[in-house]
């Protein structure tokens, strides 16, 4: 059961105490946009194995959203920030860099 | 025969008998005992039957590996099955039962099947049951059902109480043995907060059986001198009868605490299942012996040497009177040296190696043993005990050279390191081929969140079996300081990795050396399996059953792997263990429910005037987690009577709801107009102060999630009114959206459902009723239809809206949650003179069904669009874009060919079955009568006298008059005519009065 | 005045700890920038207590306030006080982005107590009671509903529930505290 650290109340909640949102940074296409790029927001996921990105809400807790870039093969956290951003911070890019060398943001 | 000795025991009070019972014959056993070593002192060494071929089986191991002698245990809403004797606490009153044999134990008609044990090789489920096919429903599975299972379940409800609990640890040390000891000796003393847990009752594991001084004590002492320091750390917990069952992400621990398994009834809770985070978890669970393979392993008086040692030094019990070890190592003579110091006969020890050289072979010979080296058993004699072996050449193919008589066996096949928790999350093993086992690769530890290691093993769990290289194991794992504890040990000679004994025994012998003894896997059908194909270890598993039984094959696993690797002549490490999962060993079921049952199983969510209801026999229907009045029956009346008169009341007189459960939030902010007309599908910036709209929510996936009355109570606020089931899932729902989306808005939320109660108050005669209140205005002039105002009725402070669900004359009066109660009692006083009843939600579905107003969840189920409703009116055509919109813009939405919203009326007033399906002509590709269409709501109408229902009907706006079919349970078709959804009072005059 | 009733109207278990329902209690929800000058002032002005830190609860005579999230503070006091008070910091707040509500009698509040208090709640939430500090405010799970604690003294915790669940927050407190289920009977 994981442990995620709260960004915005800095409790280091569990897995109980959390609800998953699914991938992180996706783009809201609305009206106006084409069918491809609809589907590419609405149904188009990552699945790697290795670094993603998710979203996380604090549900048992603060009730705030935030993000958690994590290894989907060995469960290692590289870190947790609030939800309101459209792209990883650079710390976060740096501490995902510093253990997964060689990892490029949009792989 | 087995027997209490008449000394030693270190384990037992001999002041403190006990009386039990097994299968019903009372037996005696002394404080102190586990049921196997009473069982034992009693001469019961058959005490279960085999699975397969219900074969006699003995005790073979004196802890959590054993594989045979589960039984029954306790009575009535006590029992439990396939509990090992071997962990269970003799206690005074135990009643135990053995399993798997009918009629009884000594003679067992299942055994029949045991001489037809050729006829149920490997995979025997697989091949006979394959053909013919139409004998699979109605002889193969009835009969597999019956022989299927171990034990029998338990009748009765559980009579004890179970919880759980959470600890945090820097470090956990699973094992209180010398090395789980010593462990949390060198993290106690670094200041660590430690856990240290043992599974069974004592301190101290193998180390004073075997004997091997510790710090220049004999290793009781030490024991006892190590629990005492640690018990005045005040950083460290200790905790026997307690198992860690698994480790998972993240340094989760379960540890599963046997409180009061020996003492049932005493008023503590039975398990309590510890949820442990563990900054590192120590494994220090030791090894478990292997049994070898040799012809009649499996029978009773055939036990693992450490066991039969552990019997004589713990518990003063001999399970033979004359005993033969066999093994392929030195630790075996250590039970030897043992049954000799408590004047037991041993007739031999057999070694398998060409040469018995060590320190222990040469004590063992000193004292008059003897010792055959290079030997093998060729098999034991005897049926439901032994009676002797036959000795082989080791090297031979089973030509026996000498019958020795006895009545016990001692067996050694070597260790292997119990890895489970530290393989549970990921900890990678290597082959030792010296040790022949599997041990943890340090350098491959189960990660954590920082991607640090989450686990260390200590002592024999590393592969360690030697007393000095144990403790100063533990002592490093567990990062301590200075010198570790020292040992002095005798030198052990290499043991020899004997897979089989002999090495050369040809079929008629490999049939009768069991791998699992629970689940009857010999030798043989490992082969069968190899050459049938099963290549792959968790394949064999599978197959076979190997392992698979209670036990999780700890006693048979790597003996199972190093024959299919023999088989097919591959290395042990290429073949590979089958995976590690938790539990360790079987928890408690009750642990994992722990207090979730009878009223607190789970939250239910009850309004401030649920007890009112409850007293007023309303029936209850759960809606999410909440509890509504479906109908309060009167006197002798069935549902459908209730419901009737509810209604029928309801729309003459007047009628009141409990609406507390809808959500309430309210919506604040100088961005709150923007933020609601991109919510709803409609425009709510728009509605004036004071004034009420409907509104209806798309994902933006363009699907139907919610609707309700959206309500403007100033300038910059808003109270959006949910769904009952909805108010939780939409207060997320916009808070996701403004925190991850729309993050510069400027917009607050507060989910307001709970501090209000809400009545609605509804029929013709419901102004009259708050006239009667008094205290605010509550005129058509006052307060149209949609429109909302606060006052004071009866003195309470409210905000009263005028909306209508039921298509009458309606009023939903909210009041602080504190004065629901009180509220609602006053509107009872004040309608009696107007008639005025309670009504639920059955009557509100009628009621809203005759209106034709959809219900989220009947009408919708997630599939569905606005537009599919005919709420095109309740879409703003104007706005650019509102979360549904572009998605609604799909071509599979916009298609003509959708099935849409209508009413239905059966041709001869029937009630239409809810889910219903209408027929097309033709087949879909898959064979299958094609529909066009499906009933969401059916309801009988007391008004109209007969059954009305809504449904989705392909194009069905354009199909009025149309006659569809249903076919219906029993063949039948009911026929219904598509008509106008809206049953009643089609053009509102009533709700508008 | 109406009769005003809370969820459990003071239900009592004596166990290894007592478990209250602490009857009704004012509570009023103030969301907004909680950094803001003129919140603190409007926060002030009501109920005497300061802006609390990160998950801290500050007291003030009658009042006190407990962070709840990084834009919203939970005013704790009494019940009849608590509509003025929402009403006080609305208007003060009028024309900001802030949000001030009366929600007393949205939740219900119980009172666990005794040298064992904490062990009835290690029972039921994922927290670490040991480092658990006396002026902390801890939103977690208590079985399977949401719930606010802190602690009252070092024997003394207060629990914040739903009202709708408080059955069933009151149930699994009274078998979290039943005697004989003590987690170390040994101490204390």
């Amino acid at each position: 059961m994981l442990i995620l650290t709260c960004p915005h109340c800095g409790i280091r909640a569990e897995e109980t105490e959390l609800a998953p949102g699914g991938e992180a940074h996706l783009k809201r296409r609305g009206p106006g946009h084409s069918d491809a790029a609809f589907e590419d927001y609405m149904f188009a996921r990552k699945n790697p194995r290795g670094v993603h990105f998710e979203r996380w809400r604090h549900a048992h807790g603060c009730g705030k959203w935030f993000l958690a870039a994590r290894c989907t093969a060995t469960l290692e956290v590289f870190g947790t920030y609030p939800a309101r951003t459209s792209g990883p911070p650079p710390d976060i890019l740096a501490a995902i860099r510093a253990r997964r060398p060689g990892w490029e943001a949009g792989e | 025969m087995s027997a209490r000795l008449s000394r030693g025991g270190r384990l037992i009070d001999r002041s403190v008998p006990l009386t039990f019972r097994f299968d019903g014959r009372p037996m005696t056993g002394l404080a102190g005992d586990t049921l196997a070593a009473s069982l034992l002192a009693n001469d019961r060494m058959l005490v279960g039957r085999s699975f397969k071929y219900h074969r006699p089986r003995g005790i073979l191991a004196s802890g959590a590996e054993e594989p045979n002698a589960l039984v029954g245990l306790g009575q009535g809403p006590r029992f439990e099955p396939n509990q090992r004797t071997t962990t269970t606490e003799t206690f005074d009153g135990l009643s135990a039962i053995s399993q798997n044999r009918w009629p009884g134990l000594e003679h067992d008609l299942g055994a029949v099947s045991g001489c037809l044990s050729r006829f149920l090789p490997a995979g025997f489920y697989y091949k006979m049951f394959l053909w013919p096919r139409p004998f699979w429903k109605h002889v193969y599975e009835p009969l597999i059902r019956r022989s299927a299972g171990l034990g029998k379940a338990p009748q009765e409800a559980d009579a004890d109480r179970y919880e759980q609990a959470y600890a945090f640890a820097d470090v956990v040390i699973a094992g209180g043995g010398i090395a789980g000891l010593t462990a949390a000796l060198a993290a106690g003393r670094a200041g660590r907060r430690v856990i240290l847990l043992e599974q069974t009752a004592h301190w101290g594991g193998r180390a004073p059986v075997d004997g091997d001084p510790i710090e220049g004590m004999p290793a009781d002492t030490w024991v006892k001198n190590a629990v005492q320091t640690l018990e005045g750390m005040a950083n460290v917990t200790l905790r026997l009868r307690t198992t860690v069952s698994g480790l998972y992400d993240h340094g989760y621990a379960l540890a599963c605490e046997r409180v009061a398994d020996h003492s049932p009834g005493d008023g503590r809770p039975r398990h309590r299942l510890w949820r442990i985070r563990a900054g590192k978890l120590i494994a220090a669970t030791g090894a478990i012996e292997r049994p070898l393979s040799f012809a009649g392993n499996d029978i009773p008086g055939v036990m693992l040497a450490s066991a039969m040692r552990d019997y004589v030094v713990n518990w003063a019990v001999s399970p033979g009177a004359r005993t033969v070890v066999v093994t392929n190592n030195d630790d075996a003579y250590r039970t030897a040296l043992v049954l000799a110091d408590a004047g037991l006969v041993v007739a031999a020890v057999i070694d398998a190696r060409p040469a018995a050289t060590g320190d222990l072979p040469a004590q063992a010979r000193a004292r008059g043993i003897r010792v055959l080296e290079g030997r093998g058993i060729a098999r034991v004699r005897g049926g439901r005990r032994v009676s002797g072996v036959a000795i082989c050449a080791q090297e031979g193919e089973g030509a026996v050279l000498e019958e020795i008589a006895c009545d016990a066996v001692a067996m050694s096949g070597g260790w292997s390191p119990v890895v489970h928790l530290w393989s549970h999350c990921g900890g990678k093993l290597i082959w030792d081929a010296a040790g022949a086992m599997f041990r943890p690769d340090a350098a491959r530890p189960p990660t954590g969140d920082a991607g640090q290691p989450i686990a260390a093993t200590a002592g024999a769990a590393s592969g360690l079996l030697d007393t000095a290289a144990v403790l100063a194991d533990a002592h490093a794992a567990a990062g301590g300081e200075g010198p570790a504890p020292q040992a002095s040990c005798p030198t052990e000679a290499p043991m020899l990795p004997v897979w089989i004994m002999p090495q050369g025994a040809g079929p008629a012998l490999k049939s009768k050396m069991w791998l699992d003894y629970q689940n009857d896997v010999k030798v043989s059908d490992v082969q069968l399996a190899a050459r049938e194909g099963y290549e792959s270890v968790e394949h064999t598993k599978r197959y076979t059953t190997l392992g698979m039984a209670t036990d999780q094959g700890k006693t048979s696993n790597i003996n199972g792997i190093a024959v299919l690797s023999q088989t097919l002549h591959q290395e042990i490490p290429v073949t590979g263990t089958t995976t590690f999962r938790p539990p360790y060993t079987p928890i408690s079921l009750g642990s994992i429910a722990a207090e979730a049952r009878g009223e607190i199983f789970q939250p239910l969510r009850r309004t401030p005037m649920h007890d009112w209801h409850e007293a007023e026999g309303a029936c209850w229907e759960p809606v999410g987690q909440w509890r509504r009045p479906w109908c309060y029956r009167r006197g002798a009346e069935t549902v459908q009577e209730a419901v009737n008169r509810e209604v029928i009341n309801t729309r003459s007189n007047v009628g009141l709801l409990d609406a507390s459960t809808l959500g309430k939030i309210l919506v604040k902010g100088a961005d709150a107009g923007r933020f609601l007309d991109m919510l709803y599908t409609g425009t709510m910036s728009t509605l004036p102060v004071g004034k009420c709209r409907y509104g209806l929510m798309c994902n933006d996936n363009g699907f139907v999630i919610d609707d309700g009355v959206v309500v403007r109570l100033s300038g910059d606020s808003w109270l959006c009114h949910t769904t009952t089931g909805g108010a939780d899932r939409i207060h997320a729902h916009m808070e996701d959206w403004l925190q991850c989306e729309w993050w510069d808005w400027k917009v607050h939320t507060a989910n307001l459902t709970e501090q209000f109660a809400q009545v609605a108050i509804v029929g013709p005669k419901a102004r009259r009723l708050l006239e009667t209140l008094g205290g605010m205005d509550v005129s058509r002039e006052a307060l149209p239809f949609m429109a909302f105002a606060e006052g004071t009725p009866g003195g309470f402070r409210a905000r009263v809206f005028r909306i209508s669900f039921s298509g009458e004359l309606s009023y939903e009066v909210a009041v602080p949650a504190s004065e629901g109660l009180a509220f609602w009692r006053a509107c009872v006083a004040a309608g009696a003179e107007f008639g005025a009843m309670p009504y639920g939600t059955e009557a509100l579905h009628v009621m809203r069904a005759e209106k034709g107003f959809i219900m989220i969840g009947d009408e919708t189920d997630g599939t569905v669009i606005p537009q599919d409703l005919n709420l095109g009116w309740a879409i703003s055509g104007k706005k650019p874009d509102y979360l549904g919109k572009r998605a609604q813009q799909r071509s599979h939405m916009a298609s003509p060919e959708r099935w849409k919203l209508v009413g239905l009326e059966t041709l001869d007033g029937s009630v239409l079955p809810d889910g219903a399906l209408a027929v097309a002509e033709g087949v879909n590709a898959n064979g299958q009568r094609r529909t066009q269409g499906r009933v969401t709501s059916s309801y009988y109408s007391p008004v109209l006298k007969k059954g009305i229902a809504m449904g989705l009907v392909l194009k069905g706006p354009q199909r009025m008059g149309e006659v569809l079919d249903f076919p219906v349970e029993g063949g039948r078709i009911v026929q219904a005519r598509v008509v106008d959804q809206v049953f009643y009072d089609r053009d509102g005059e009533k709700q508008n009065a | 005045m109406p009769d005003a009733v809370s969820a459990l109207e003071g239900r009592s278990y004596r166990g290894f700890a007592t478990v209250t329902e602490a009857g009704l209690t004012g509570m009023v929800s103030l969301r907004g920038d909680l950094a803001s000058v003129d919140l603190a002032a409007a926060l002030l002005a009501a109920t005497g207590c300061a802006v609390p830190g990160l998950r801290r609860r500050v007291e003030a005579g009658a009042w006190a306030a407990c962070w709840m999230s990084p834009d919203e503070v939970l005013l704790v006091g009494p019940h009849a006080a608590a509509p003025g008070v929402a009403a006080q910091l609305a208007g003060a707040l009028a024309g900001q982005h802030a949000l001030a509500v009366d929600v007393s009698d949205a939740r219900a509040s119980f009172r666990v107590a005794g040298p064992k208090a904490a062990e009835v709640l290690m029972k039921l939430s994922p927290v670490d009671f040991a480092s658990f500090g006396p002026d902390e405010v801890r939103r977690t799970r208590l079985g399977q509903i949401a719930a606010t604690l802190w602690t009252s003294g070092a024997e003394d915790y207060t629990v914040l529930c739903f009202r709708s669940v408080a059955a069933y927050g009151f149930g699994v407190l009274q078998s979290a505290a039943r005697p004989g289920s003590e987690l170390f009977p040994g101490r204390g």
